[in-house]
This record gives structure tokens, sequence and C-alpha cells, in this order.
């Protein structure tokens, strides 16, 4: 029992050893263990730092996107590619409310589902304040939902604000300071073009984004969709959310067949009007993400291959120099699994030395990275790749140094110490 | 006639027919013609003949070092003919210390770490090597050179130390191949001292040497040529031994 313990042991106790003894080894050789780990070196710092500013890219943009809403659907008119309707005038295959009646029901992947239209900027005017342009956006109650904005102050559009086309908005902080309006702006008026509105509710800012409005401010009135349209039949597109990311693409199929329907496209025929995910933009975003990600991992398993062979080189040029030294090890008594033991963990060593450095200068490239743009600010490395850094640097040093540690161990003991 | 056979201690070697050829090539040399030895314990034997008899290719075989091409080789009653590398390195380490006639030590590593050497790939735990280590040294009288470097010893320091890294795992023999072959004749003597007293303290010897001088320290001579021993004789019967002891005994006599 007692000899059964001690045999784990004892190999344990033979790789402390051989790890101090090519500690020793690299120390002895500084500059030469060095040079060989280059390969390694930039193997690992260049890895790390591709992986640490892709990694702080993606959670900037996944970040956006989660600003920006992952589960948005937009919808408009669009001339078909092909088919009779090819040329068809811009008018003719617009989008009409009777189109969309009852949508809900018939698409259950669909949770919100709200009508927009754009009006050209507008002056707006409180008392004897100004502001030159601002977005007039006709809404139904629903997109304040869709786009997660949330009213802070006052409230949402009522039924019969949309039914009746009532003269309401809800204007955005950012206009109520600019128009030098109170605090408490709800049921103040304000003119929008020449007509009156009342102010129903305080919209929260838009958070910043990186793309979109470039960094200028956007000044926000919405009012009821009814109202912009005032009745008429005029031209307005659509956006919906689903009721999760995963339903995305069951939440397009649902509405393509029902518009299809509603609009009266044969089958056969292409669609006159386009569904477009957001969670598309995000797996395309993602795809090429992980296409960076491999052709960055080829790249590195190149320079560590590269490293690999530098490895075996020097562990090649050390078994031949030690070969006495090996016989005299053998003759006192060590097994050929010991010598094994030995030079693969020098080898392991000596990847792990050039594996430390190549994090550290990872680290430095990483926070070089990050200061060139407020894209890169959350470049860092995480800990997984300081940790599959360290993984490839020990696969490195026993792949590649399994080749002259195997040479040493079978070494003749005799013929090992006549050498010269 | 065999020099061993009046004695009834138990054997530690038996040797049958062993032969060694070594091949360059397509030329063969046949280095040991089918030999055979009986050594027990606490014998103190000196293998003498020409430079190319065959000396050193029978130690290796005897340190396990190597392996012969037909023959029996018992060490201790167990049979290491057909052992695999791994199991010979097993009975080098805890049955053999074998002493070089080039020390052999690392040179980067203190006498102390050198001597421990041979207990790394034993199962002894690291606490206790240094310990046993510096007994060992001691033993050769080296307790205040423990932490020198090789090349801050002289010749006969080293093979004082290897000595002690020989017998600190407590072989049940020690090998030397022509111990006082790198050291000049009252070096040699000291070494010479101190096999003595090993072999006092129970310690079973075998050595090679070409100077009868040193040879006459052994209770028993054996002499080879072209791969066979041709005589086997207690060092009283040895006629160029003799001149030797009878010199040695003789001053000693006179120091008394
Ligand atoms: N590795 C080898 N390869 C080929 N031949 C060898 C080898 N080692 C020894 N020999 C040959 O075997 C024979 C015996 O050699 P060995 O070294 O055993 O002699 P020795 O008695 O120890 O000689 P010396 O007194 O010079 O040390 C010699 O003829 C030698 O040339
Ligand atoms: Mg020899």
């Amino acid at each position: 029992m007692k000899k059964f313990l001690l045999i784990p042991f004892a190999l344990l106790q033979l790789m402390g050893q051989s790890a101090l003894l090519a500690l020793g080894q690299i120390w002895v050789n500084k500059t030469r263990s060095v040079l060989t780990t280059l390969g390694i070196i930039i193997g690992v710092s260049s890895v790390s730092a591709v992986i640490a500013a892709m990694h702080g890219m993606n959670a900037k943009i996944m970040e956006n996107f989660e600003i920006f809403g992952t589960k948005k659907i937009f919808l408009w008119p669009e001339q078909p590619a092909s088919g009779p309707k090819k040329n068809v005038d811009w008018w003719q295959i617009r989008f009409r409310q009777e189109q969309f009646e009852d949508i809900l029901e018939h698409c259950p992947s669909v949770e919100f589902i709200s009508f927009i239209s754009d009006t050209r900027n507008t002056l707006s005017r409180y008392t004897d304040r100004t502001v030159e342009s601002v977005r007039v956006r006709g809404v139904q109650a629903s997109w304040f939902k869709i786009e997660n904005r949330s009213i802070v102050m006052g409230r949402p559009f009522s039924l019969l604000d949309e039914t009746q086309g009532r003269k309401v908005c809800i204007i955005s902080a950012n206009l109520r300071d600019k128009l030098n309006m109170d605090r408490e702006c709800v049921g103040e008026t304000i003119v929008l073009g020449y007509t009156n509105f009342l102010v129903i509710g305080l919209l929260e800012d838009k958070p910043a984004m990186m793309f979109g409005n470039m960094g200028e401010t956007q000044y926000e009135v919405y009012i009821p969709f009814r109202t912009a349209t005032k009745g008429a039949d005029s031209w307005f597109s659509v956006t919906a959310s689903c009721k999760s990311a995963a339903v995305a693409e069951e939440a397009k199929a649902e509405l393509q067949f029902f518009l299809r329907r509603t609009r009266h496209i044969q089958p056969g025929e292409p669609d006159t009007f386009r569904v477009f995910l957001m969670e598309n933009e995000v797996q395309q975003f993602k795809k090429v993400m992980g296409m960076i990600t491999l052709v960055a991992f080829g790249i590195v398993s190149i320079s560590l291959l590269v490293g690999g062979i530098g490895i075996m080189n020097i562990m090649l040029v050390s078994v031949s120099e030690r070969t006495r030294e090996i016989g005299l090890r053998k003759a006192v008594g060590a097994r050929p699994a010991a010598i094994l033991t030995q030079f693969l963990v020098e080898a392991v060593v000596l990847c792990l030395f050039g594996g430390v450095i190549g994090i550290a200068i990872g680290h430095l490239f990483a926070w070089m990275i990050s200061r060139t743009a407020p894209l890169m600010q959350s470049t860092q490395i995480p800990a997984w790749a300081v940790m599959l850094s360290f993984g490839f640097a020990v696969a490195v040093g026993v792949i590649f140094g399994m080749f002259p540690a195997i040479k040493a161990a079978r070494l003749n003991p005799i013929d090992a110490l006549r050498h010269e | 006639m065999d020099a061993s056979s009046n004695q009834s201690s138990p054997v530690v070697i038996r040797i049958t027919n062993l032969t060694r050829t070594y091949r360059i090539g397509s030329e063969k040399v046949q280095a040991l013609r089918g030999i055979s030895l009986e050594v027990h314990k606490n014998e103190y034997v000196a293998v003498m003949g020409h430079s190319g008899s065959g000396k050193s290719t029978l130690m290796n075989l005897l340190g396990c070092l190597d392996q012969a091409d037909a023959g029996m080789y018992h060490l201790n009653g167990i049979n290491t003919t057909r052992m695999n590398a791994s199991g010979l390195a097993h009975v080098r380490n805890q049955q053999i210390g074998f002493v070089f006639q080039s020390f052999e030590l690392l040179p980067r590593i203190s006498a102390l770490k050198n001597v421990e050497l041979p207990l790394i790939y034993s199962k002894t735990p690291f606490w206790s090597r240094r310990k046993l280590a510096a007994q060992a040294l001691e033993r050769v009288g080296l307790g205040d050179r423990m932490h020198h470097k090789p090349n801050q010893l002289s010749g006969g320091e080293k093979q004082r130390v290897a000595v002690a890294r020989a017998l600190v795992g407590q072989p049940s023999i020690l090998l030397a191949d022509e111990p006082t072959g790198n050291l000049d004749s009252a070096t040699s003597e000291g070494i010479m001292q101190l096999f003595e007293r090993l072999y006092a303290e129970g310690q079973t010897i075998i050595m090679v040497t070409h100077e009868a001088d040193v040879a006459a320290h052994a209770r028993r001579i054996v002499r080879m040529r072209d791969g066979q021993i041709y005589s086997d004789l207690p060092a009283e019967q040895d006629p160029d031994c003799l001149r030797f002891k009878s010199k040695a005994s003789s001053a000693q006599t006179e120091a008394r």
C-alpha cells in the first residue's frame, strides 16, 4: 500500500526536479533560450493581442446591437429583382394599412408592430425659442415598446389619440432642454411647422451609439401615426419585434406569408416588400468574427509550428551536448522514462517561459490597441485566452520535445558515456 | 582452479559462458568469448589483463550497463539476462555502484548534489537525500568539501566523490574500472586505502587495473587475455602481485 502511494509521488518529485533543472538550464543559456523561444513568444503575444482586440471589439459591437435591439424587424416595400413587377412604380407597391389588419393574430412569433410615417425635418417652436430641424415621426403606441424607449414623464399615446388623430406629441428630453422648456413640460404646447401640439409625454434620450447619428444630436418628436398621415393613404414603413431573438426567422416567415396573402402575390411570384431581421445582422457579424478568429488561429498555429521546430532543434542540441550527462544519469539508475520526463519537462518549461514572455508582450499590445480608437476601448486579454496560450505552449513543448526526449531516453548508457 | 570455491558466504555474482561481440559495419570484434565467474559477498577482486583483453567489456556487463549476446548473468540470484532497459536501470540503481576511470561527475553541481544523483532515481524522498549524501561523503573523507564544484576539487577528491556516489545507494557490489587510471601513485594509494576500508566494512569490490601494486590490495586476482579468463588466484598465490604484497606487509610491519 505504501509502495503504491509512493509511485505517483516519485513521479511528481521527478517532474519538480526536472523543472528546477530546466530552469537552471534556461538560466545558464539565457540568450539561447530567448532566441529559441522567439517563435513561441511571437505566436503567443500575437494570438493574445488579436484575441484581445477581437474580444473588445465584439463586446463593443454586441453592446451596440443590444442597445439597437436584436429583436427588431423592419418592413418596407421593395421592387422585386425579377418578374413582371420588376420596374413597377413605387407608389403601386406601397404598404396599405388594411394589408396589416389582424396581423398579430396570424403571426404568433411577432410581439409588436407599428406603422412609421417619417416627415421631413420640421421647425419647432416654444414661446420665443426655435429649433430648426426636428425629426417628427408618426408612430403607433407599440413603437415605444419595439424600440425599448421608456416614457419617463407623462403618458404614451392612447387609443383615442390614435383613432382621432389628435394633435399630441411626445418629445425627447434634449429637445425640451433645447427649447428651454420647464422640466415638467407635459401639458405645454409647442409649434411644429404651423400647427400647435400638446406635449403629453417625455422620452429618455437615445443611448449613445457608435453608428447612425454620427455624434450629431437628434431632436425627436413623435406624434400619432394617424395625425401624421391625416387619415390619407400615404407612404409608410413598418417596424415590428419578435418575441425573442430565437424565433426571429419564424417571425420573418410568418410576416412574409401573411403579407403575400394580403398583397395578393401569386405563388411563384417574388415578394414586393422586404422583411429585414436585425438578428440576421447579428448572425452575420458573429459569422465574420468567427472567420477572423479562424484566420487568426491559422496564422498563430503557423507561428507556433515554427516556434515548435525551434524548440525541437534546441532540444536536439541539448541532448547531444549532454549525452555524457545522460549516460551518467542512466548509469546511476535513471530509467528511460525518467530521462524522457526530464527532457519533456525541459521543453515544456522552455515553452512556458516563452509563453509567459509572450503573454506579457500581448498585454502590452492590448494596452496599446486599447488606446487607438474608442471602438477598441475595452481591448483586454480574456482569462480564457491566457489559459489557452499556456495550453498551446505546453502542447508545443510536449509535441516538439517528444522526439529529442525519446532520442535521449533510448540512448545506451555505455555509448552515451563514451560520447566525446 | 577457482579461488572462490573455498568461500561459504552467499554468491553475489554468477556469470556463465558470457559472450559479447561488437560489430562495426561488417567487422566483428569478439570482446568476450565465454566467460564464467562467481563472486561471493565481501570479496575483493582485481581484474587484470592487457589492453583490449575485454576487462571494460566485462565490467560493463557486470554493471548492467550493457547486455551480453549469450550466456547468463545472475546478480544476487536474479537473472538479469532478459531484462529491459527499465529493469536494468532499476538494478543499477539498487544493486550496483560504478566508479569510472574519468570520474564522470556532473560539472555544474556541487559534490553533494553529485552524490545525491542516484537517490533521485530511487524512491528516496528528497528530505532524506541530503543527509544520506552527506554521510556518504563523510565516509570517503570529504565531509569538508561538500559544496565544492568538481572543478574546485583535485583528481583524488573527484574520485572520492565518485566513490561516495557509488556507495550512497548501499549497493551490493562496488565496480571500479581503472579507478586510479587518471591519478598519480600517491593519490592512487589513498583511493586504495579507502577501498581497503570499505572492504573491511563488508563491501564487495571488483576493480579493473593495469598496475600490479594496485591489484596487490585485492584478495583475488582474475587475469584476462583475448576475452577469456586464464588465471583466477588468491592474491597470495599470484606471482606478480606477491612482490608488492610482501613489500606492503613488510612496510606495514616496519611501520609498527
Ligand atoms: N564500443 C565498441 N565498439 C567496438 N569495439 C569495441 C567497443 N568497445 C570495445 N571494443 C573492442 O573490444 C575489445 C575489448 O575492449 P575493452 O574495452 O573491453 O578492453 P580493455 O581490456 O578494457 O582494454 P583497456 O585496458 O585498454 O581498457 C577491444 O578489442 C576493443 O577494440
Ligand atoms: Mg578498459
